[in-house]
């Protein structure tokens, strides 16, 4: 595995290697699914350094699926798995935290954070890993494991957000705008969207549907405290298109 | 006026009277607001810190960002808080719920505890609040209310101000907060009009990152309501404010869409329009518009045009008179154009 990917629009924008500390939300919706994006920064996460580790919370796929996927990307989930640098937490499994016991929502969330919290402790005491990474695939799913409790699920996330300040790991979730764009107020999505550092919104071509161009990117930096210095753009907009083992990102109009 | 709120809450209130109030009030599209909230405190902290103050401390209750972050937030300005007894942080940010200590408690976690949390016992101490949104989660609006009002009637307390996002609440738990203060300062996005495209949406956005408009609404003594305005940015983590200008940076409010062909008329081009002789009826030369209106034979008006036609030979111009056989029909009349066909 080489330990530096080429970069591409997507990690440029996000800037800088890991940067520690951060909670980045990927929105997307029905038209344009958000899934490439959560594959590409777990295989970033994994790649970067060799002493980096991932959490990942999964309420969508079980294992396999995403092994195959990263597998097409180069790289091999199971064996991250058995060096210890990848936890996948799979939600869809019931007995996962004893969930056919009976047991509140809130008390099986509160469980699933000191899961989570207890892997990034041992993770970090052994052979002082660098960074921690914990995903979540994804946030509506979570809302249903709550028994749709959208305040739970905004009280689990802002715990994981305290990890970043308290361990420095970052965190990564997949939340899906549509879902909760038609309610009367848009209480998660906006909530997220504050937590959030870094805003990572894919959504169809204003124009509608193309062969080449299968939708747009738009990447906001909302931590103005992290300044690298230079000026650099907060905002980020460009298109992708899905190709069998990766992703192209490019500029509107540069598409060859 | 950012320095006239931070004097405000500096001087506190007079004896027997609530202390001041500030709510400072922001949306998603300019959440700017947390600046604000960090230049307030950094403010007073320099003012306490030199003693300027009527109030001897501050207490930090911080929902939304961790002690650390103060902590580091006051050090870059120059004030070691760590070791300071005027500045305490009440932590509601790391374990709110008690999530972390109960995990602790049947040892699944360790009980890590991060930077200064502890609670404040001072005499005449100004209280912030970071952010009451959060505490509009977990507690009714009227709770939140009744705690405020508490605090800004409590004899210790000199000055009192919060952070709330509008956009999360309902609007009469954000008029409910706005009720009780004395001062409201609200972010909003900088208006500018007019521009259509993707590229101009981004550049707004991204615009609206940065900069925004502040308003603030102060309640005096007499009931009346001063309203001031100013701009702010955000250049290198600090905040400046300005004077608000109509002019300056703000983008041409012009209709015209962004695109690659030119629109606009340049000055020559207006003027040899200007120029340009329309034809038949529409010529201004102060001739009412006549209308044939079929009492006259056709020879007639012919006649008569005729005639107009060898008057006006001399001067060596032809001239064209036209006769419209009716009105102009209104674009969406009933009117078939062919009703009168005899097929």
């Amino acid at each position: 595995m080489a330990n530096a990917l080429p970069s591409n629009l997507l990690d440029e924008s996000l800037g800088g290697s890991s940067g520690g500390g951060r909670m980045i939300l990927v929105e997307d919706c029905v038209e344009t699914s958000g899934a490439f994006v959560v594959h590409h920064l777990l295989k970033r996460a994994l790649n970067s350094h060799s002493s980096d580790a991932v959490v990942f919370l999964s309420f969508s796929h079980p294992l396999s699926h995403y092994d195959r996927v990263l597998r097409k990307m180069g790289c091999n989930l199971s064996v991250q798995r058995d060096n210890k640098r990848l936890l996948f937490l799979d939600m869809l499994a019931l007995d996962h935290l004893d969930r056919n016991r009976g047991k509140t929502s809130e008390d099986i969330l509160i469980a699933l954070y000191g899961e989570i919290q207890k892997a990034v402790e041992i993770s970090r005491s052994h052979e002082a890993r660098h960074h921690i990474t914990v995903v979540i695939d994804d946030v509506s799913l979570m809302e249903v494991d709550a028994n749709g409790s959208s305040d739970l699920v905004l009280d689990f996330l802002r715990y994981c957000c305290s990890l970043t300040a308290q361990f420095g790991c970052s965190l990564i979730a997949l939340n899906h705008g549509d879902v909760y764009s038609t309610v009367d107020q848009p209480n998660l999505l906006l909530q997220l969207e504050y937590l959030a550092d870094i805003v990572i919104k894919i959504e169809p071509l204003a124009t509608g549907l193309a062969k080449d161009v299968h939708g747009q990117l738009t990447v906001t930096n909302r931590n103005l405290r992290v300044d690298s210095g230079k000026s650099r753009s907060r905002i980020h907009n460009f298109q992708f298109r899905i190709k069998d083992n990766s992703v192209e990102y490019f500029y509107p109009g540069s598409k060859t | 006026m950012a320095e006239w709120i931070c004097r405000t809450l500096r001087d506190g209130g007079l004896e027997g009277e609530h202390a001041p109030a500030l709510t400072i009030n922001d949306t998603i599209t300019c959440s700017l607001g947390s600046f604000v909230f960090d230049h307030i405190l950094s403010q007073l902290s320099s003012f306490i810190h030199s003693q300027k103050s009527q109030s001897s401390g501050i207490v930090l209750v911080a929902f939304s960002r961790s002690p650390l972050y103060y902590e580091q937030l006051l050090k870059s300005k120059g004030y070691n808080v760590s070791a300071s007894t005027w500045f305490k942080v009440l932590d509601c940010y790391t374990d709110p719920l008690g999530w972390k200590s109960k995990l602790a408690n049947s040892g699944i976690i360790a009980n890590d505890s991060l930077g200064s949390s502890v609670t404040a016992k001072l005499c005449k101490n100004v209280k912030d609040l970071d952010e009451v949104s959060e505490m509009l989660r977990h507690a009714s609006v009227s709770s939140v209310a009744s705690l405020l009002s508490e605090l800004r009637s409590h004899g210790q307390v000199s000055s009192l101000f919060w952070l709330i996002h509008s956009d999360l609440h309902e609007t009469r738990a954000t008029a409910a907060l706005e009720y009780i203060s004395s001062m409201k300062a609200t972010v909003i996005v900088q208006p500018m009009d007019g521009l259509r495209g993707n590229s101009a949406c981004l550049s707004l956005m991204e615009n609206n990152l940065k900069r925004g408009k502040f308003n603030v609404h102060v309640k005096r003594r007499n009931g009346r309501v001063k309203t001031m305005v100013e701009e702010l940015y955000v250049e290198n983590s600090t905040i400046n404010f300005a004077p608000f200008s109509t002019e300056g940076e703000v983008i041409s409010q012009s209709l015209v869409p962004k695109v690659q062909f030119n629109l606009q008329l340049s000055e020559k081009e207006q003027n040899d329009r200007a120029k340009v002789i329309l034809p038949f009826e529409h010529q201004g030369d102060g001739k009412n518009i006549q209308i044939y209106d079929g009492r006259k034979s056709l020879n007639e008006s012919k006649g008569d045009s005729e005639q107009t036609c060898l008057e006006k030979e001399d001067s060596g111009r032809g001239e064209i008179i036209y006769f419209r056989d009716s009105d102009d029909e209104m674009p969406d009349s009933d009117e078939d154009p062919d009703d009168d066909l005899d097929i």
